[in-house]
């Protein structure tokens, strides 16, 4: 870790720069914290990021400034429940919902240290990729407020990006943190379906909701996996894997990895493909094996996703009647009635068979599918997403606006796959990022974080990480040179 | 190629939304049929599958029938206050919930007023 100096602006440190400087003491809570809420009320009302905000936070911090987290400020997306600040999953329904519980997520990072600072924009129940089905208006992206910041997550990964917080959680069902995170030039890490635990998560596709981080370094993303990860008894899904430390995935060599390159011949990508074949050269140099492989068709998975989802969508949603909490069924917004109502169809009598169970079928055929390809790789490589963030009011009469933005993140969503989007590339032009999605088997997140490290240490597109050199380095043709 | 494109009339929308507790108007009808086109034309790419002999996927962790103890978790508990206090219409300690009996069907009742 290079050492640092005293901050100017102690919101835009990372996670673990910040361990550092509070470590040494050479920053506090306090001037973390009122650079927070400066920047928050600088930012906020334009890029609509937060829908509500801890007003205790800093003196949740003191009390936490022992923990291994010391009372760093997260930002975490309103689909989380959290007992001390209404949960909304962005629907007018829950507007006024306090959760009589806490989300184990939640519970975990508290108990580790980290404060919940606020609540981020989504996509209403976690529907959509771009914030725009959001009852309560879209966010922007930080990076040019011209553009979506992508979703579900896109509140969270707009916090991060905006430096309203120093990380912040997500989830992903398919895209959902690692389109987000593409999008807004950030860091977006997927873990294995049940390493996280989904209690108190305002739930989606059961079968497929993943909370993971979203933060400035993979760095800070194994930090907070860490602290988030692991069998609850509270879900009966998690896994009782051992969690190892992630942390000690970060700064190893990736010589000799067998690295397959998926889905940049996919149509529609013709345009950001040779930017990725350049910057895939980083890992070739840093003595990975590269060639590229081929897997199932990534628009299949879109077929399997629409039906599993939206069947999971209309039954976990069946339960809010507007008796216990909530209000009635009368104020779901159009996306959720449209997923409702597909996802009624398709597991009606007479239906379920001809799709929801040939759906499942061929998510058989998508997890035997990467066993093959991890016979001979050991990590899978392909854009995030499909090319930059889009522009705002993208989404608006476009069906199948998501499932086409989260098209390369699904194939590994509906197996369940670990994957981490790591930002790529820096349009100079528009300001806007693409993100490298890298996928591992089953339960080796330890993999994503070793490769997505390895890369961003030796190149210049995260901002946070060295941003000096990342400024020389794009007038030097987008790569540093000094690669060890 | 030939597989037509699968069509839903409105009627069959408001059918469905009636199996899901939606409420729809003639509008949104016309609309919601629309994208059920669109979007059951792109499940339909499902059918280019061969999935012969191929078993569905339920799950992806491999852990089937996890059991616990038949006990009561107190941490998991809500106090009855805690359990109500988040409802619209609450009545000495109960959830008031909408009558799903017709007033018509009560004999004490005038018939002439809507059911909520």
């Amino acid at each position: 870790m290079t050492s640092l100096k005293t901050p100017s602006l102690p919101n835009r440190l990372t996670i673990a720069q910040a361990l550092e400087l509070l470590r040494a003491k050479q920053l506090s809570h306090q001037e973390l914290y009122q650079a927070l809420r400066q920047q928050i009320s600088q930012s906020n009302d334009q890029l609509n990021v937060y829908l509500a905000q801890e007003p205790e936070a800093e003196e949740i911090a003191h009390r936490y400034a022992d923990l291994p987290l010391k009372g760093l400020p997260l930002a975490v997306k309103d689909n989380f429940s959290t007992q001390r600040l209404v949960t909304t999953a962005s629907s007018k329904i829950l507007d006024a919902y306090r959760p009589p519980y806490e989300s184990t997520v939640t519970r975990r990072l508290q108990q580790a240290g980290g404060v919940v600072l606020g609540k981020t924009n989504l996509d209403a129940w976690a529907h959509g990729s771009s914030t725009e089905t959001s009852d309560f208006g879209r966010s922007l992206n930080p990076r040019n407020t011209e553009y979506l910041p992508g979703g579900s997550s896109g509140g969270s990964a707009a916090a991060v990006a905006a430096d309203l917080c120093l990380g912040s959680i997500g989830s992903e069902t398919a895209g959902s943190i690692r389109q987000p995170a593409s999008w807004c030039g950030v860091v977006g890490l997927k873990p294995s379906y049940g390493r996280v635990s989904r209690y108190g998560v305002v739930p989606m596709g059961s079968s497929l909701d993943s909370p993971g981080p979203i933060t400035k370094t993979v760095e800070d993303a194994a930090l907070l996996l860490n602290a988030m990860a692991g069998h609850d008894p509270l879900d009966a899904t998690t896994s009782p894997q051992a969690v190892p430390d992630f942390t000690r995935a970060l700064g190893q060599s990736i010589k000799g990895f067998k690295i397959g390159v998926l889905y940049l011949d996919t149509p529609g990508l013709e345009e950001v493909a040779p930017v990725y074949h350049h910057q895939l050269q980083v890992l070739s140099e840093l003595g990975a094996e590269l060639e590229p492989a081929s897997g199932l068709e990534p628009r299949l998975a879109i077929s399997v996703y629409t039906v599993v989802q939206r069947g999971e969508v209309s039954s976990n949603l069946a339960k809010l009647d507007g008796i216990r909490y909530g209000r009635d069924r009368s104020y779901f917004g159009g996306e959720a009635k449209r997923r409702i109502l597909l996802g009624t169809f398709t597991l009606s009598k007479g239906y379920a068979d001809k799709y929801y169970v040939l759906a499942q079928q061929v998510r058989t055929l998508f997890v035997q599918d990467f066993e093959r390809l991890f016979q001979r790789y050991d990590v899978l490589v392909s854009p995030s997403t499909p090319g930059y963030a889009k522009k705002i009011g993208a989404s608006e009469g476009a069906t199948m606006f998501g499932e086409l933005e989260d098209m390369l993140a699904e194939p590994s969503s509906i197996t369940g796959l670990p994957g981490v989007s790591v930002p790529c590339y820096r349009d100079e032009a528009s300001n806007l990022y693409l993100g490298l999605n890298v996928v591992a088997p089953m339960w080796r997140e330890d993999l994503v974080i070793q490769v997505a490290d390895a890369f961003e240490r030796h190149t210049p597109w995260n901002c946070w990480r060295s941003p000096d050199w990342a400024r020389s380095a794009h007038a030097d043709n987008n790569r540093s040179p000094n690669h060890d | 190629m030939s597989t037509p494109r699968p069509r839903i009339s409105p009627q069959s929308i408001h059918k469905i939304a009636q199996l899901a507790k939606l409420s729809v108007s003639d509008a949104e009808s016309d609309q919601l049929a629309a994208a059920f086109g669109e979007t059951l034309e792109v499940i339909d790419h499902l059918r280019q599958a061969d999935v012969a002999d191929i078993p569905p996927t339920h799950q992806v962790t491999g852990l089937e029938n996890v059991w616990r103890d038949d006990v009561v978790n107190d941490e998991q508990s809500l106090s009855q206050s805690a359990a109500l206090a988040n409802a619209a219409h609450t009545h000495q300690g109960y959830f008031v919930v909408p009558a799903i009996l017709n007033h018509k069907t009560r004999q004490d009742q005038p018939d002439n007023e809507p059911s909520p």
